[in-house]
This record gives structure tokens, C-alpha cells and sequence, in this order.
């Protein structure tokens, strides 16, 4: 039921990440309320006053904004989040690259085996 | 933020024998702390002297700016690591004992925790699993109303399913105004909810730092920290 987290790595780092995922996945779209603190806190199974720093993170970042009425909400901005997933989805293809030279592909046979996994 | 806990130079002796030595601690209100050693550090000393059960030989413990007093051990609620209870008493006549005895304490709270983990009114302490032992006495200091929750050795024999429920049960139920201290050698399952810990070593103050802090520097897990601090030298041995 907690997140899984990497237990070599800060954690702060690591929830940042994890809502910024689920943001740019669509779990939480653009203006959704976000849960409280607390609520999160618990979910993952982290201390509260690191959720909350992970949280002003994510507001400094662009991604959340603090609201007097509403609590904390995802931001409204659209475009804002299509970067994120730009971002993500640039470091992904590099990671996955970066593995398949390693066992030795060239560009050509990356490109074949990808649009064959896509089929 | 405001200090909560305040230990200034203290030290402790039993007869002859130093269990702590010259001990600085400055913990604030609103923190989860951890206390890891090794075996014979002085973890549970140290605890008792917070929660006011023992003096320091010199040095001294305030709490909330004040020396102990009827005051300063209303406001904090301490598990030992061994259990409180008689194993001939029944849980209600426990809820019964802590309903008296603690104006803070809300007995409908432990009452649904000691629910949700089945265990019954009418049981005998000695009926239940050391493990359920360990849930119930931790459930009745957490459903206090208090500043400080002293937590020793709180895991042990819990099994890891409601060893979850325990550390969430922390979760839910920290508020921003109280501070927890958790004593535990099992870093690796409450290492995610520590703000910072308390590393003590051959009685003295080894570190006192915050973990994502030592997991930044060291580049490791607090568990993996501890045991590459302490690791016994099997060559040597």
C-alpha cells in the first residue's frame, strides 16, 4: 500500500517524482485538488513534513498551487504539464537507449526493435 | 522552530558503569526522530531519562524549557520496551486503568485501533501473541492526547503486515505540535517517516543529523549507513 521507493536515493526526491508522474499520467489533471498532506503522507507511507516539502517543491516547480479555499490543487496550466511529460518521456527514451547500445545495437536495429515491440 | 526536548551536557551512571556520557540534544516540536545504536549504547537510557523515569548524574533534561514536574510528564506518553501489563489483566480493565489514569487519553481511539488488529475487550493479556502485545500497548500510548510520544523498541515482534498499520497508525495519528522518538534496530521499516536521527556509539552522541541529509551525503540508505558504521570486524574477531 506505500509507495515503492529506492531506499538509497532521498525520499523528498523520490515523492517529488512520483506525483510529478502521476500529474503528467493523468491521475491528477490539470486544477484537480490534490489529497492533503496528511493523506498523502500516509499513502506513502513518509513522514508529513517530508510529503509537505514535496509538495512546495512541486508548487516552486510549477506543477501545484496553493489555493485559500481549495487547498493545494495541479496547476491549470496545460501546457505546463505537456512539458513535464516531454521531459519524462525524453529521459525514458534515453535510459532505454542508453541500454540497448550497451548490448551492442546500432541505431538502425534500435529503431527496428522498437517499432517491432510497437506492432 | 521551537525546542521541544532539551539535554545539556547529561550524563548517566549505573554504579560504577557510564550509560551515557556527555550527551547534547537539542529536538524540536513537530519532528520525527529516530534513535538507532547498537545493543548496549545507552537507546533505552536515553529514553527514560526524556520521559523523566531516571535522573541524570549530571547535566539536565528539560522539557518544553522546564525542568521535570507533574507538568512535564502529563504532556508525555512513553512505551517501554518491555510490556506494562500483567498478563492476568483483561484489555477493557487496561482501557479502564488508562481512561483514569491519563486526562488525555481517548479511549473510543484505541478502541478502534485494537478493532481493526482483532483483539477483543474480554481477553486476557496473556492470551494474546507477543506481537499483539506490542500493538496494544503502543495503541494506548498513541491514543493519548500528548506533546511527546516515547516509543521503545516498538516493533520487535510485530509481524510485517501490522508492522504497516503501526508506522501508518504513527502517521495518521502525529500531530504538527507533538514530537515522536522512535528507539528501533529495524532502520529499514521507519526510515521513511524519520525527520532526522540519533546515532549513539559507545555512549556518546555518534550523530544527530537528518536522514535525507545522510542519505544525500552517503549516498545510502540509513540502514545501509548504520550497518557500515557499526559493522563488527569479523577478521579481528
Amino acid at each position: 500500500m506505500s509507495w515503492n521507493f529506492d531506499e538509497n536515493i532521498s525520499i523528498f526526491q523520490q515523492i517529488t517524482e512520483h506525483i510529478s508522474l502521476e500529474i503528467v499520467s493523468g491521475k491528477y489533471k490539470a486544477g484537480d485538488k490534490l489529497p492533503t498532506v496528511r493523506d498523502l503522507a500516509v499513502q506513502a507511507g513518509v513522514n508529513p513534513n517530508t510529503m509537505q516539502r514535496a509538495l512546495a517543491k512541486l508548487e516552486d516547480d510549477g506543477l501545484a498551487a496553493s489555493n485559500r479555499t481549495q487547498g493545494r490543487t495541479v496547476t491549470a496550466d496545460q501546457a505546463r504539464i505537456d512539458e513535464l511529460k516531454k521531459q519524462f518521456a525524453k529521459r525514458y527514451a534515453e535510459e532505454m537507449i542508453a541500454k540497448l547500445r550497451q548490448i551492442g545495437l546500432s541505431n538502425e536495429e534500435i529503431i527496428k526493435t522498437v517499432s517491432e515491440e510497437l506492432q | 522552530m521551537k525546542k521541544m526536548i532539551e539535554v545539556k551536557n547529561v550524563t548517566k551512571k549505573y554504579g560504577s558503569k557510564t550509560a551515557l556520557r556527555d550527551i547534547n540534544l537539542d529536538i524540536e516540536t513537530g519532528k520525527i526522530i529516530g534513535v538507532i545504536a547498537p545493543n548496549g549504547a545507552g537507546k533505552t537510557t536515553l529514553l527514560k531519562l526524556i520521559a523523566g523515569l531516571i535522573y541524570p548524574n549530571s547535566g539536565e533534561v528539560l522539557i518544553d524549557g522546564k525542568t521535570k514536574t507533574v507538568e512535564t510528564k502529563k504532556i508525555i506518553s512513553y512505551s517501554p520496551d518491555c510490556m506494562m501489563f500483567s498478563d492476568y489483566e483483561k484489555v477493557s480493565g487496561i482501557l479502564d486503568f488508562y481512561e483514569n489514569f491519563f486526562e488525555d487519553f481517548n479511549r473510543k481511539k484505541a478502541e478502534e485501533l485494537l478493532n481493526k488488529i482483532h483483539v477483543e475487550q474480554g481477553e486476557r493479556i496473556g492470551m494474546l501473541s507477543k506481537g499483539k502485545k506490542e500493538l496494544l500497548q503502543m495503541f494506548l500510548v498513541l491514543s493519548r492526547d500528548a506533546r511527546i510520544y516515547i516509543l521503545d523498541e516498538p516493533l520487535a515482534s510485530v509481524d510485517p503486515a501490522n508492522r504497516e498499520y503501526l508506522i501508518n497508525t504513527i502517521l495518521r495519528e502525529y500531530k504538527e505540535n507533538a514530537t515522536v522518538i522512535i528507539a528501533t534496530h529495524l532502520v529499514a521499516d521507519v526510515e521513511n517517516i524519520l525527520d532526522d536521527v540519533i546515532i549513539l556509539k559507545d555512549q556518546k552522541l555518534f550523530c544527530y543529523e537528518s536522514v535525507d541529509k545522510i542519505k544525500e551525503e552517503e549516498g545510502k540508505s540509513l540502514n545501509e549507513y548504520f550497518k557500515s558504521a557499526f559493522r563488527v570486524d569479523i577478521e579481528k574477531v
